[in-house]
């Protein structure tokens, strides 16, 4: 007869803790936690001891304090005497415009570029790869200051346009001046303007919106939902009956008209920069360090998206190219129809890590004088209030929350569009 | 019947043609040329494009590099010999200055006497590479001078007395020898504890004293160097090699912490590496510049570039560790669960299954990642450190050298290219010969 016996308990021992898998990874985590919260403790004391024999207790006081310096390209309004918080909120707005016009030519470079290393054609292949090599291999920093130069010291100064025969001349039907002090364009007037909403009133992160901007926006907008009503029409009528009506003369109305109504009653007009004494006046001012960072920025990044999305071309099957020839299509539609589209896939993922590497290049602003946040906050902020710790922390951490949502916005899209598998 | 149907053929060929050449439109250049260069009109105005910026290209720049002034001695002595030789409008390059300052662009303030030093240090690299780089073709004997290096190496650089180096070597004698006889006495974890306790107190709190006391007793050493007069591509290619080097196995550390089943090691992993990788470079070196001893317990100072490796080897880790768990990631579930069905226990699955397939299969992201290190060790000029960039600012300060820019950019750029398109050609060269066929 046999009984059931349970099996024997088990005592816990203290070698279990080593030597038993089960107990193993608590004791490694432990041991893991411990030895992280020694070092950071180590840190911070170290720190909180050095700071209190510097006599400098972490203080954000200063943001406060008047900045004393002038920013010369900016998108608010700013004055020397406005507070070190101030300064860094048109750094930190000057980054954001950096990183956002780069992205966009880098992309569309890139884009190009990418196809053309493609090309059947043999000599424009070869010049592709030469202008990918070339960016690739050079330092970012190195192109920055080599574009610097560029502007500087090719373009003709403002006073070569003086005079009765001038050894320059502004370009586009004299609106534009290309001058080794920037690039002088005309800015958007309006005559009848409805004036500017100020938010924040005269707190440090005030700033206006101009009410022109928005009802632009609202109008422009609303052309464009409109637009995309017809183009729904088209489409059911088209499912119903087979036939397209045509609909781009009605969308170009939609979209035009309304614009252009808006604009007369605003008293829309271009303010053209214009020679006055040493300097252009009037007109919007695009300093040599945005135009050199800007540049230098896209050119290089580009080199970098234009092999991303050579791989993601190369990653979709011939079979996909050679189908849609079969269907008649031509090569740019099928570039534009059938590769691009399913390329994407491949190549968003690496396109999002080199907007982020953009957006984080644009901090050598600070090697050509542009006012970023790193110029702003971790350049002439540091060095006037002394205050290391806390501006270079906070520089961390405005570069890390631009990043995460870069990152996140990105990868959500890629979610979106990826390829919806059982 | 079967044949009649052939004699109301009029005519039937019974020989064969001889073969023909094909037209000559169809071979040698012209063929060639009409397949690669004007098959449809749109790819013809492209090569016409492409000839035409080639043309615009070289005319602006041979002429300007064919200038006849390698002796000149300072800008206004080019260009009047520009002048003289009738180049016009003084067009052209002044290369008096790289023939003049090219030994600072590489040694920066080095002493000259001793630019022996660097250069064995350089050679020797390339011996302590050899077994690694070229596996197949050098004696695995070498491999032992591979791990003699890391210690002659900064010994070279900096010099002082030798005992330095020795007594840092120790700390991994020390170490390893803690954790061969703990882990037989007690177990693996308790060994790579106490060994790696045992290192860190040689270190922190006897080595200096013990290699001060050697070298009371036996001053064996060379002249020391300051780090200050560290420069040029030598600073570069220090900070850079230094990186490299340390960034590899702490890397594949953060890549295995990352993809380990702990909680803790994981999320402390992950943050270290968002952390690093959402932060621009120029921040980590003003942490280098500003703060880092800061964070050192007081009184301590350590040297700025000592600092800036440090710096710049953190960053290099944690894009590094994103490649290889990318390597990590891509291996089939079947190679971790064949390691697990042999009996292997973790570190001997990785030393022996997983880590040569990850790594294999990231070796392009592994020498981008190189590249991108040594290209950003040009951002130490913005924080003071006389690198290549830094050094042509110093250059154009000089009253004889005042306005030379494209000379020393393109000087600079012709170096970096040459080191970083050469570093990529290896890596395709190493992902074809670890080809294995099957992907």
């Amino acid at each position: 007869m046999s009984t059931l016996t349970d099996p024997p308990k088990e005592q816990f021992r203290l070698s279990m803790l080593l030597y038993d898998t089960r107990y193993r990874s608590a004791t490694i985590q432990v041991i893991a936690m411990l030895g992280f919260m020694l070092l950071a403790a180590w840190l911070i004391d170290n720190t909180l001891s050095n700071l209190a024999a510097q006599d400098k207790a972490i203080d954000f006081g200063f943001f406060t304090e008047s900045a004393g310096y002038d920013i010369n390209q900016r998108l608010l309004e700013y004055t020397s005497r406005d507070s070190h918080l101030r300064a860094a909120l048109m750094g930190l707005l000057n980054t954001l415009v950096v990183a956002v016009l780069g992205c966009i030519t880098a992309t569309i470079l890139g884009v190009i570029i990418g196809v053309l290393r493609l090309s059947s054609n043999w000599l424009v292949a070869r010049l592709m790869t030469i202008y990918v090599e070339l960016f690739r291999n050079v330092p970012v920093l190195l192109w920055i200051v080599f574009v610097m130069a560029i502007l500087i010291e090719t373009l003709p100064a403002p006073r070569a346009f003086r005079g009765e025969n001038p050894e320059a001349t502004m370009s586009l039907a004299d609106s534009v001046a290309v001058t080794n002090r920037g690039v002088y364009i005309p800015e958007p007037l309006f005559s009848r303007t409805l004036g500017d909403v100020h938010v924040f009133g005269e707190a440090a992160l005030r700033f206006d919106v101009s009410l022109d901007l928005i009802a632009i926006l609202a109008v422009l907008g609303l052309s464009l939902w409109g637009a995309h009503r017809v183009t729904l029409r088209a489409n059911r009528i088209q499912e119903a009956t087979g036939v397209r009506p045509k609909t781009w003369h009605v969308r170009t109305g939609i979209i035009v008209l309304p614009m252009l109504v808006l604009l007369i009653g605003l008293g829309f007009h271009l303010g053209y920069p214009a020679l006055k004494g040493f300097n252009f006046q009037g007109g919007t001012h695009l300093r040599n360090s945005l135009i050199a960072l800007w540049l230098a920025l896209s050119l290089y990044t580009a080199a970098f998206i234009a092999e991303i999305v050579r791989a993601g071309i190369m990653a979709i099957s011939k079979g996909q190219t050679e189908a849609a020839e079969a269907l008649g299509l031509r090569s740019n539609r099928i570039m534009s129809l059938v590769v691009l589209p399913q390329a994407l896939r491949v190549i968003i993922p690496p396109l999002i890590s080199n907007y982020l590497n953009l957006t984080k290049n644009s901090s050598l602003a600070i090697a050509v004088g542009y006012m970023d946040i790193t110029g702003t906050l971790g350049g002439i902020t540091m060095n006037q209030t002394g205050r290391e710790l806390e501006c270079v922390l906070l520089l961390m951490l405005v570069y890390l929350a631009i990043s995460l949502t870069i990152s996140g916005v990105m990868n959500w899209y890629n979610e979106a569009v990826k390829l919806k598998e059982r | 019947m079967s044949g009649t149907h052939s004699h109301t053929v009029a005519f039937v060929r019974d020989t064969m043609l001889p073969e023909q050449a094909p037209p000559a439109s169809e071979v040698g250049a012209i063929g060639w040329a009409r397949h690669n260069l004007f098959s449809s009109w749109f790819n013809a105005i492209l090569t016409i494009a492409s000839l035409a910026a080639i043309y615009f290209v070289l005319a602006a720049i041979v002429p300007w590099i064919l200038s006849p002034t390698w002796d000149g001695t300072s800008l206004s002595n080019c260009r009047e010999t520009l002048a003289a030789a009738g180049h016009g409008d003084a067009h052209g390059a002044c290369w008096g200055v790289i023939k003049e300052r090219w030994i600072q662009l590489i040694f920066g303030f080095y002493p000259s006497h001793l630019y022996w030093r660097p250069i064995a240090a350089f050679v020797l690299l390339g011996v302590a590479l050899a077994p690694v780089l070229f596996s197949d073709r050098v004696p695995s004997k070498l491999l032992i001078f591979s791990l003699l290096y890391p210690f002659i190496f900064p010994w070279l650089l900096w010099g002082g007395t030798i005992w330095m180096p020795i007594a840092a070597m120790a700390g991994f004698v020390i170490g390893g020898l803690v954790y061969k006889f703990a882990s037989q006495a007690l177990s693996t974890l308790l060994g790579v504890i106490l060994g790696a306790a045992a290192a860190v107190i040689w270190w922190m709190v006897l080595a200096a004293p013990v290699s001060g006391a050697l070298e009371s007793i036996l001053p064996i050493g060379i002249e020391a160097v300051e780090s200050r007069k560290f420069g040029g591509f030598m600073l570069s290619v220090t900070i850079g090699v230094v990186a490299i080097a340390c960034s590899l196995p702490i890397g594949i550390v953060l890549a295995l912490g990352r993809q380990s089943d702990l909680m803790i090691v994981k999320y402390i992993c992950v943050g270290f590496i968002e952390f690093i990788r959402g932060v621009p470079l120029i921040t980590l070196l003003f942490v280098a510049s500003t703060l880092l001893n800061i964070f050192m317990p007081p009184g301590t100072n350590f040297d700025i570039i000592l600092r800036v490796l440090i710096m710049v080897t953190l960053f290099a880790s944690a894009y590094m560790a994103e490649v290889i768990r990318g390597g990590l990631a891509a291996l089939p579930r079947g190679q971790y669960e064949g390691a697990d069905s042999l009996g292997l226990d973790y570190w001997q699955a990785q030393r022996l299954i997983i880590m040569p397939q990850a790594l294999k299969i990231s070796i392009p992201g592994i020498v981008s990642t190189f590249i991108g290190v040594f290209k950003d060790t040009t951002l130490v000029s913005i924080i003071g450190l006389l690198d290549p960039l830094g050094l042509s600012n110093a250059i154009r300060a000089d009253a004889n050298w005042n306005g030379i820019v494209w000379e020393l950019y393109g000087f600079i750029a012709l170096l970096f290219f040459v080191f970083c398109f050469s570093m990529s050609r290896y890596s395709m060269y190493l992902e074809r010969k670890l080809q294995t066929g099957h992907r």
